[in-house]
């Protein structure tokens, strides 16, 4: 098993793949929602799962985590299963399902992240503290580290949670739209945390809407509707052709947009 | 030697210290008529073991329930995962289908079955002292005291050593899952100490105080904190004091002791309704009087607006 994991890995060093998922089938109530999705992530990428709403992006991204069962396929963290290697993957779905009135803290939520890092019946302790202040601080939330959750605005709890993950210090990002409803400055302050996560060697996964930001921020994209459509870098497989296939008609839309923020790149960087 | 009065002072002290803890978490599932459905669902486990033993020994008994117990809670859960119906609906099914399974179980066997329904509904604290437990011929106190104080115990420990888990599973089941947290080991943890509890306690106080322990003081310390170590605190003093309350009301107004302390419990809930500074009746109002009077300015805002000034 080891050896042919090794062939398949181009890149010639001896570890596997932070993240494989292999022949990943998935349905809700017998109709088939995903197929056949197959794909491997290099350690240090940042890639945007990309589709139209309903494509499955969620939907792979919970079945990749073993949250929702699958019809077939399994997820590989650094070729080992994923069962005993979920402290490595940090998850933050696309709405969380916490019951926002639990009597509980900003800090002591962002404290979770640490928990994957204590053994049963262990308590966090002073360095775990640190870590989630720092995680908080990033976000720029912690002016109200001791704040009950629910007395936050809806982008505030969404920096909440991702400092959680941050504070989770793992190997693998898992991000279901972490940019839905955040403001331009905080989205600003989200895109350079997760290049320096990318650039520190984590391997980061950003389901991601705004198809304009993708060249400018992401290095590889997996473009999804019900099936994967293209999956690799960015200058490759962000072609209109690749786009028509997942979007389908609203292709002209697309282009336009995709025109729009090249001539604005182009307008920016010959300013500058 | 210790009094009679002391006895039930101490057995209703542990019945509402262990219900305060339990009931917590379950009052923060949202889960709270649980230990109702366990308390009734139990009814055939304690006919069947009275069947087999032939005796009411509590030990078979409390095996008998806890299997029940147990089993009402995997049920409703497989029924509310695999089919489609709402949790609470679920439980519903359940419990009043394995009651009624034992009511007809009873009838059946009326004749060899010699179980007080009363007692199981009202319970009957005030025998507590005379429930001896003789162990090689020396008088070792009020059985129940013992088994509540195992109970206790095991609840104390339960929630200490797992109290991070315990935490981030009744914040979210997922988010507990995806940190890799042993959730079966929580759920069926925290289902079996519930199931104990119940089982334990309502046969000193009867399934309805039970109940009232279980939800009534967590849901009054609720209403004045934000953590929850604070709230389970809080919870165990609400529960405390009402039983100790309830106790002497009962003898005051010469009534049952086990409704006494159900009826401190709810006044204690009322005041606390009306009168807690943040998420009471009047510290509501108070609240929106004083920010009226002194305008926007009174609302801290620790509001780094843009991000960006505070990593730099
Ligand atoms: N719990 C569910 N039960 C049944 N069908 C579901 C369920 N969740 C999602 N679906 C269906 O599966 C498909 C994929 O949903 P998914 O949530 O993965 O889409 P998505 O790509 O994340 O969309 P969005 O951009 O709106 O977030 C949709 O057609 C949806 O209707
Ligand atoms: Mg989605």
């Amino acid at each position: 098993m080891n050896e042919i994991e090794q062939t398949r890995n181009p890149t010639g060093n001896s570890s596997n793949p932070p993240l494989e998922v292999h022949d990943l089938t998935v349905a809700y109530d017998q109709k088939p929602v995903l197929w056949d999705i197959d794909f491997e992530l290099p350690e240090g990428s940042l890639t945007a799962i990309i589709g139209p709403n309903g494509a499955g992006k969620s939907t792979l991204v919970k079945a990749a985590m073993g949250l929702i069962p699958a019809s077939s396929g399994y997820t590989l963290i650094y070729g080992k299963p994923l069962d005993k290697q979920r402290h490595r993957v940090a998850y933050v779905p696309q709405r969380e399902s916490v019951d926002w009135n639990f009597p509980i803290s900003v800090m002591d939520v962002v404290l979770m992240g640490r928990y994957p890092h204590l053994r049963l019946f262990q308590r966090p302790g002073r360095d775990d503290r640190d870590v989630a202040l720092a995680a908080l601080k990033e976000m720029g939330m912690e002016p109200y580290h001791k704040r009950q959750i629910s007395q936050l605005s809806g982008g505030q709890q969404q920096r909440v949670f991702l400092a959680r993950a941050l504070a989770q210090d793992a190997s693998i990002y898992l991000m279901d739209e972490p940019l839905a409803g955040v403001d331009a400055a905080t989205e600003d302050v989200i895109f350079q945390k997760l290049k320096e996560l990318r650039d520190g060697g984590k391997t980061v996964v950003v389901v991601h809407h705004d198809l304009q930001s993708v060249p400018d921020n992401f290095d590889r994209a997996m473009l999804l509707n019900l099936r994967m459509i293209a999956c690799g870098p960015v200058s490759e497989i962000f072609t209109d052709e690749n786009l028509q296939k997942t979007y389908g008609g609203r292709l002209n839309i697309l282009s336009q947009m995709i025109e729009e923020s090249r001539q604005q790149r182009f307008v920016r960087e010959s300013e500058s | 030697m210790i009094t009679s009065t002391a006895w039930i002072i101490i057995t209703a002290i542990l019945v509402a210290t262990s219900c305060a803890l339990v009931g917590t978490f379950l009052v923060l599932r949202k889960m709270s008529l649980m230990g109702d459905a366990i308390a009734h669902a139990v009814l055939p486990g304690i006919v069947i073991a009275f069947l087999l033993t032939a005796s009411r020994n509590t030990f078979p008994m409390l095996i008998g329930a806890g299997l029940f117990g147990l089993l009402t809670v995997w049920l409703t859960e497989e029924l509310s995962k695999k089919g489609r119906i709402f949790h609470d609906a679920s439980m519903g099914i359940v419990f009043t289908t394995l009651f009624a399974i034992g009511v007809i179980m009873i009838s059946l066997f009326a004749a060899n079955v010699d179980i007080d329904q009363e007692c199981v509904l009202y319970g009957e604290i005030a025998y507590v002292p005379w429930d001896l437990w003789v162990w090689r011929g020396t008088n070792m106190g009020p059985r129940p005291v013992w088994i509540l104080g195992l109970v206790l115990v095991i609840n104390v420990s339960f929630i200490t050593l797992m109290y991070k888990e315990l935490k981030t599973y009744s914040f979210s089941p997922q988010l507990a899952a995806t940190l890799g947290l042993p959730v079966g080991l929580i759920h069926y943890g925290l289902m079996g100490t519930v199931s104990f509890t119940t089982i334990a306690s309502f046969e000193s106080v009867g399934a309805i105080l039970v109940v009232a322990l279980l939800i009534v003081p967590p849901a009054t310390a609720y209403l004045l904190t934000d953590r929850l170590h604070r709230l389970l605190l809080l919870a165990v003093f609400f529960g405390i004091t009402s039983a100790v309350g309830g106790y002497y009301m009962a003898l005051w107004i010469n009534s049952s002791i086990a409704g006494a302390i159900a009826v401190v419990n709810g006044l204690q809930f009322a005041l606390v309704f009306l009168l807690a500074p943040k998420y009471g009746l009047l510290g509501k109002k108070l609240a929106g009087r004083r920010i009226r009077k002194s305008g926007p300015e009174m609302i801290s805002h620790p509001e780094p607006n843009d991000v960006r000034k505070s990593l730099s």
